[in-house]
């Protein structure tokens, strides 16, 4: 039963995946593909590259907000409410500055390490509180994310990048090509990965002391998830931008229907997060036909709803 | 390093009365008043002269409205760290912004009348402040859950302004983006007169409430037994900070972190948490930092457009050490 419905999901995300290849301000049919080969050209360099863009980005960011969540023990924690995502932004802002030509692979090292840092002060500040309600911790993710902006939009300021930072901040697609966007198989790889490693995710998410006792390397598990994290928002930042509430939205959605097992979660995480992205992207490119509105900013718009639904839902529920 | 002179000034003040407190902190307001009225004083006087007075007004105004307002929300919160400002107020203002200008077109005379402009925003924001507080007050929500919507209502907003703004024409975008950003060197007298007035009034009754507020500040259950009625005070100091912050931010546009900067110290420097010092102290030392830092910016860095810059990155770095060192919200 199970698996018919996520083969009934696969399908669907197939279907929105080949629409993704054929809508843009070029529509390309089948009979075209025949006779011309321009229209071959515009699949392979452009519009193969961007779905695969955005189902790479859509699973990844989706199965970290996952990873975070387990981490601090939190379902209101993703990377963009932790810092991880602004703070990958000021490292680009940064290495921009410092090294304006600096290759890709550079930029995205820097805005990884960044990243990581930012994380890593997000768990410290936990660590440092005293009362961890359930509700705090989003709290403080949020404020430490805008402080990071406020400390970026500053600096862009003060060297005259408050446009380009703009520009680089908002998950767009439209730049996606053939050459620009092969970073992201290695955040695919790292999806694979916690596929394989999600149990132990599962068991770190029971709390220190449980996952200590359990035999858990704890402090191991805790530092792979952060990398996995921090490099997953670094790339995603550098090639496409901010996919904000995904991590939070999809992880929540699926828990909310399949109960709690991680790793038989993290499927249908990866599926409808990639589903999710591709569906922005396929709505920002209809609704001003011929041009386009980025997915991150029709995420950002859905994500939020969805998260407000998320808090109050849960205080319905209580009260009845 | 900033805060070096004012902290050595704390000390030398420590002997003193709140009451002398707050004569000293309106002294040196009014010293930084008559630096900032005199300094370089070049060109034609009957412009230059009335610009300044009216920046200085516009200060005024902001500073009382950001310090008076975040004392109010701690209190209420019975929390020193948060501010309104998290609340999705100034992301509603961008909001608005934006959705005149993408309904109604960049040359509306709706938009083109600073004066309709300002009130229709002040009634927009007031009443969306006033309408997700008796809902989430209705449903007796924890102050938790309050911020956490307050602050993803901020985010949905910038996200629907993010999504206007990206169909927009580029001139209409233009008009948008000098609308939005640093209005304090750029004010409108029609508009200070309408705020003085608003804040005049907030602050009567503000005044008039004072001792109530100290009540407040020792909790609901406390609070409850002394006699007071909990919820219609905390719901009538809502309103009166959604004014307060509304009009602040349709004055000079979004400014996070002063009222924070300003109630922090006030805490620390008013000598005593009776409401009756501390919110005249916040409310001055708001000011303060606004007329000291714009000196500052335009005399000495000669960075004279970026105040609300450099506000929101010293307040936002204090608001982060002082995460740390507290250890709790």
């Amino acid at each position: 039963m199970r698996f018919l419905a996520f083969l009934l999901a696969l399908v669907l995300v197939s279907l929105l995946t080949v629409s993704s290849l054929v809508v843009g301000s070029n529509s390309i049919g089948i009979m075209q593909l025949l006779a011309d080969p321009a229209a071959w050209d515009l699949l392979i360099l452009s519009r193969i590259p961007r779905t695969v863009a955005l189902l790479l980005c859509g699973m990844a960011m989706s199965v970290c907000g996952l990873i975070m969540q387990m981490l601090t023990q939190n379902r209101y924690v993703e990377p963009a409410t932790a810092g991880a995502v602004q703070s990958a932004g000021l490292g680009i802002l940064i290495i921009t500055i410092l090294w304006p030509a600096a290759p890709v692979l550079a930029r995205m090292g820097f805005a990884s390490f960044f990243s990581l840092l930012g994380t890593g002060l997000f768990l410290l500040i936990l660590q440092r509180l005293s009362l961890r309600a359930t509700l705090i911790v989003p709290l403080v993710g949020i404020m430490l994310g805008a402080v990071i902006s406020a400390v970026t939009v500053f600096i862009a300021v003060r060297f005259d990048l408050l446009q380009s930072l703009a520009a680089w901040t908002s998950g767009d697609f439209s730049g996606v090509m053939k050459g620009r966007y092969e970073l992201l198989w290695l955040v695919g790889a790292l999806t694979l990965l916690t596929y394989f490693v999600a149990d132990r995710f599962a068991v770190a998410g029971m709390g220190r002391e449980f996952a200590v006792n359990l035999g858990l390397n704890y402090r191991r598990v805790m530092l792979l998830g952060m990398s996995i994290v921090a490099i997953v928002s670094g790339v995603v930042v550098v090639v496409i931008g901010a996919l904000p509430f995904l991590g939070l939205i999809v992880p929540n959605i699926v828990s909310l229907i399949l109960g709690d097992n991680v790793r038989r979660n993290i499927p249908w995480i990866a599926l409808l997060g990639g589903g999710i992205v591709v569906a922005c992207d396929l709505t920002g490119r209809l609704l001003v036909h011929p041009f386009e509105i980025p997915a991150g900013s029709i995420l950002g718009v859905i994500g939020a709803v969805v998260f407000l639904f998320v808090i109050l839902r849960e205080q319905i529920y209580v009260r009845s | 390093m900033l805060f070096a002179p004012l902290a050595r000034a704390g000390q030398f003040v420590a002997t003193f009365t709140p009451l002398k407190r707050l004569v000293c902190f309106a002294a040196v307001l009014g010293l930084l008043a008559m630096l900032f009225m005199t300094v370089k004083l070049t060109g034609n006087m009957n412009y230059v002269l009335p610009r300044r007075g009216w920046m200085l007004a516009t200060m005024l105004l902001v500073g009382i409205a950001a310090g008076v307002a975040t004392v109010l929300f701690q209190t209420i919160s019975n929390n020193r760290i948060l501010t309104p400002a998290v609340m999705g107020f100034e992301a509603l203002f961008v909001l608005i912004q934006t959705s005149v200008i993408f309904f109604m077109g960049a040359d509306s005379s709706f938009y083109s009348s600073p004066l309709i402009r300002f009130v229709c925003e002040s009634l927009i924001m007031t009443g969306f402040a006033v309408l997700l507080y008796r809902w989430l007050f209705a449903a007796n929500t924890d102050l938790h859950r309050l911020l956490l919507v307050g602050l993803v209502f901020g985010i949905l907003f910038t996200s629907l302004s993010n999504l206007m703004q990206r169909m927009l024409m580029p001139t209409e975008f233009d008009v948008l983006q000098g609308r939005l950003f640093a209005r304090l060197t750029l004010p409108h007298p029609q508009l200070i007169m309408i705020s003085a007035l608003v804040v005049l009034v907030v602050c009567i009754i503000v005044w008039r409430m004072r001792y109530a507020f100290d009540v407040l500040a020792l909790g609901r259950d406390a609070a409850t037994g002394l006699g007071l009625n909990y919820r219609k005070t905390v719901t009538r100091i809502l309103l009166l900070i959604a004014v307060l912050v509304s009009v602040s931010t349709a004055l000079i546009g979004p400014l996070t972190f002063l009222g924070f900067m300003a109630a922090i110290l006030a805490y620390q420097l008013a000598g005593s948490y009776q409401h009756r010092f501390v919110l005249p102290a916040a409310a001055i030392l708001g000011v303060c930092f606004l007329a000291g830092g714009q000196l500052i910016l335009e005399h000495v860095l000669s960075m004279a457009g970026a105040l609300t810059v450099v506000i929101e990155f010293i307040g936002g770095s204090l608001f982060l050490l002082l995460l740390l060192k507290r250890g709790r919200l």
